[in-house]
């Protein structure tokens, strides 16, 4: 139980808690979008560094090996990298609308426009 | 890029080769590390290649849009067809067991189909996303 | 041969519909796409639920596989009951578009519109019908993006910046769901929920399981919009289009809340939720605060679109108020409530969408008179406020009768009689509507005397004869959710 055998896990919460600081302390939107990329990438290591076994090899049943990695995190991680890769994706493009329409990616701008705006649409 | 000579033949050199690959990850993705995901992304990036060395509308020109979108919605038929094609056969749905005579091939077919539905569809949405936001990024300058 | 595979065709006929409208490409074949499968949807539903109570809860085994190492969707006495409000709203909606959706986007962009709503759809049904942790995570990611698309695809660019906050919100919700499951499979090795809480009870350190129950709680709960975690509903609602804001604010938020009773009372237990933590403390002062704060914050919209928006948040807190009781009367309030407040919510917004259609914004300054310009309009909108309120005579009283019946059992006399005074902050801000539609001439910003076309007005009248035929007729949703609550309990005892 010593800081070296949890390494993977002590990445993980590194990402997870770097993420979500840049989510919420910086207010230009591209950047949020990076942070929220992070805490997903995050979620990845979470799932599959588990999942492999010290001189495991792939699960394909053969005589000549004994130990298996577990292949489920993989297969699981792979559907949420799909995800995560279409919220960027749509972020992304949502953001180039925002900055056709606002003229600014910043969060501050885009609220005080809003204000000074009120009901004009 | 008119200009470079180089890059433009190169280009068409090494295109065909890409797709090659790209069919290879897709057909060999059943005894090695592969499949219908890393294939569609292969085949689009063969083509966002193509559209990075002679221009986006060149591009457009060999894999029109509407191809693309139609890309996208028929590998998503294609799957879920898959899922209906084991339900007609009287299994449950997405039940590859039934697709051939011993289960065995019934599951390697499943997933061959499965795999080409998802490769279909991988490669469309990516041009898909390519063509979006680098057209846009066009309309933009011209204004 | 096809009842047996209902539960599958119940989310794969709009999955399949989807990508069959892109195909298409024109609006309106698009239009009878989506509509039939809703429809299926709908009926498979009503037949699901039958089935289930006549025979039992329904497992089926995706690519027959055997769970808990395939993926096993499951109709109970509960999600067979939030399938039908989900179906059933869609089915609603559906006709609503037509013309609602043709007045508010691009001619081009109409038939990707049913496209989104197809994959909402599916997304919504599959994380209830689901059996499988995982799964519910994918489906849940299925309906949020394409819900974000939707709430973007609003006429105003503050559509899209509410988009884009509850883009941000909504997969830290979701990132951190998967983060709790992630948790979870790594004490028990299993994903399927019904395995997952039989696993759990053998767990000996519950450190873990804690720290997944925290991480799903705060996932869930920003996609419920429990109150401190609400603040990407109020724009949403507002900004995004009228079938839209109708459709999700009486689906999305309710699925999250069916996820949420699922975990506590399905895979954690009784035990783990409230004697080792104390959630229901931590839910029933959330809840309070959520009522007291969003209603009063409702007092002061200027808009009817966000006002109602707020309303929203104050009665998810009513859901998750009947939640924290953790009694069968409890349980059963809240199930009831999630249904009735869906179909009175699904009725305001489907008329607010006729007034935005004929007045071109819903402030107000633009309804003064309105009960002259458009008779029908504005009363259906005062009686499904009736119902939002909880007069008798409509759904809404039920749920809070039932409400006041649990915190009575309970033993707690002031929660029974907070609920009724906070019924009277939902009075005022209905009273607010009625003044203005009603007791103010109309002005040069009311529309000309005229109604919403026929094909928005008849879907929201169905709802709000609904929301009056649910308040005398309770033997269908009360039973329903009657058994829900049993369901939940004998899970967790």
């Amino acid at each position: 139980m010593s800081v070296a055998s949890h390494f993977s896990y002590w990445i993980t919460i590194l990402l997870m808690v770097a993420g979500l600081y840049i989510v919420i302390a910086r207010g230009n939107l591209v950047k949020k979008l990076i942070g929220l990329s992070i805490f997903q990438t995050s979620v990845y290591l979470l799932y599959i560094a588990p999942g492999k076994l010290i001189g495991g090899t792939a699960p394909i049943i053969s005589p000549a090996f004994k130990i298996y990695s577990n292949p489920l995190p993989h297969v699981l991680i792979l559907t949420a990298i799909v995800v995560g890769v279409a919220t960027l994706a749509l972020g992304l493009a949502l953001v180039v609308r925002i900055r056709e329409a606002y003229g600014s990616i910043e969060e501050d701008e885009i609220l005080a426009a809003d204000r000074a705006g009120g009901d004009s649409e | 890029m008119r200009g470079f000579l180089v890059l433009r033949v190169v280009a068409k050199l090494l295109m065909p080769f890409m797709l090659l690959f790209a069919l290879y990850v897709q057909f060999h993705g059943d005894f090695s590390p592969g499949g219908g995901f890393q294939a569609g992304v292969i085949f689009a990036a063969t083509v966002i290649f193509y559209a990075l060395i002679f221009g986006l509308p060149a591009a457009r020109q060999l894999v029109p849009e509407a191809l693309v979108e139609t890309m996208v919605a028929l590998g998503v038929l294609v799957y879920a067809g898959v899922g209906v094609a084991g339900l007609l056969l009287g299994g449950n749905y997405l039940d590859y067991f039934v697709l051939a005579h011993s289960p065995v091939h019934g599951q390697e077919r499943g997933i061959f189909w499965v795999e080409v539905g998802v490769a279909i569809t991988v490669s469309g949405v990516m041009l898909k996303i390519f063509y979006m936001f680098a057209g846009r990024q066009r309309s933009a300058e011209d204004e | 041969m096809t009842f047996a595979h209902l539960p599958a065709l119940e989310v794969v006929v709009p999955l399949i519909a989807a990508p069959l409208t892109v195909l298409i490409r024109r609006s309106a074949p698009a239009w009878a796409i989506a509509a039939a499968a809703c429809s299926f949807s709908f009926v498979a539903a009503l037949l699901l639920a039958a089935e289930v109570a006549a025979h039992g809860p329904i497992s089926y085994h995706l690519g027959s596989w055997a769970p808990p190492w395939g993926i096993e969707y499951r109709v109970d006495a509960l999600s067979a009951f939030v399938l039908v409000l989900v179906s059933g709203m869609a089915t609603v909606t559906v006709p609503y578009a037509w013309r609602s959706i043709a007045a508010e986007l691009p001619r081009d962009q109409v038939y990707l519109f049913y496209t989104m709503f197809c994959l909402c759809l599916a997304g919504l049904l599959g994380m209830t019908i689901t059996g499988d942790a995982f799964n519910l995570f994918v489906f849940m990611e299925i309906g949020s993006l394409s819900s974000y698309v939707l709430i973007a695809l609003g006429r105003d660019r503050r559509a899209q910046y509410a988009s884009y906050q509850y883009l941000v919100l909504g997969t830290i919700g979701a990132t951190f769901y998967v983060i709790g499951i992630g948790i979870l499979y790594l004490a028990t090795g299993t994903l399927n929920i019904a395995d997952l809480a039989q696993r759990l009870q053998h767990v000996e350190n519950l450190r873990p399981v804690l720290a997944g129950l925290a991480f799903i709680t705060v996932g869930v709960s920003l996609k419920l919009a429990l109150y401190p975690l609400h603040l990407w509903l109020p724009n949403a609602y507002t900004y995004a289009p009228s079938a839209v804001t109708a459709f999700l604010a009486a689906t999305a938020t309710k699925v999250s809340v069916y996820v949420l009773l699922r975990f506590y009372f399905s895979v954690f237990g009784l035990h783990l939720v409230s004697v080792t933590l104390p959630m229901p403390e931590i839910l029933l002062v959330l809840s309070i605060v959520a009522i007291v704060s969003a209603s009063l914050v409702a007092l002061y919209q200027t808009d009817l679109k966000r006002l109602f928006a707020y309303s929203s948040v104050a009665q998810i807190g009513y859901i998750t108020l009947g939640m924290s009781l953790t009694s069968r009367a409890g349980l059963t309030a809240s199930v009831v409530h999630l249904f009735n407040h869906g179909i009175t919510k699904g009725a305001l917004f489907l008329l607010l969408g006729g007034v935005a259609l004929r007045a071109g914004r819903t402030g107000l300054d633009r309804v003064h008179g309105l009960g002259r310009a458009m008779p029908l309009t504005s009363l259906g909108i005062v009686i499904a406020g009736l119902s939002l309120i909880g007069v008798p005579g409509t759904a809404g009283f039920v749920s809070k009768w039932y409400l006041v019946l649990a915190a009575i059992e309970a033993g707690r006399w002031w929660l029974a009689a907070f609920v009724v005074a906070t019924s009277l902050i939902a009075v005022a801000y209905v009273w607010r509507f009625v003044e203005a539609a009603y007791l103010s001439e109309p002005d040069e910003r009311t529309p000309e005397p005229g109604e919403a076309p026929l094909a928005m007005l008849l879907p929201a009248w169905l709802l709000v004869a609904a929301c009056v035929y649910f308040g005398f007729d309770t033997s269908y949703t009360v039973e329903a959710a009657r058994r829900a609550a049993l369901l939940l309990l004998g899970a967790a005892q």
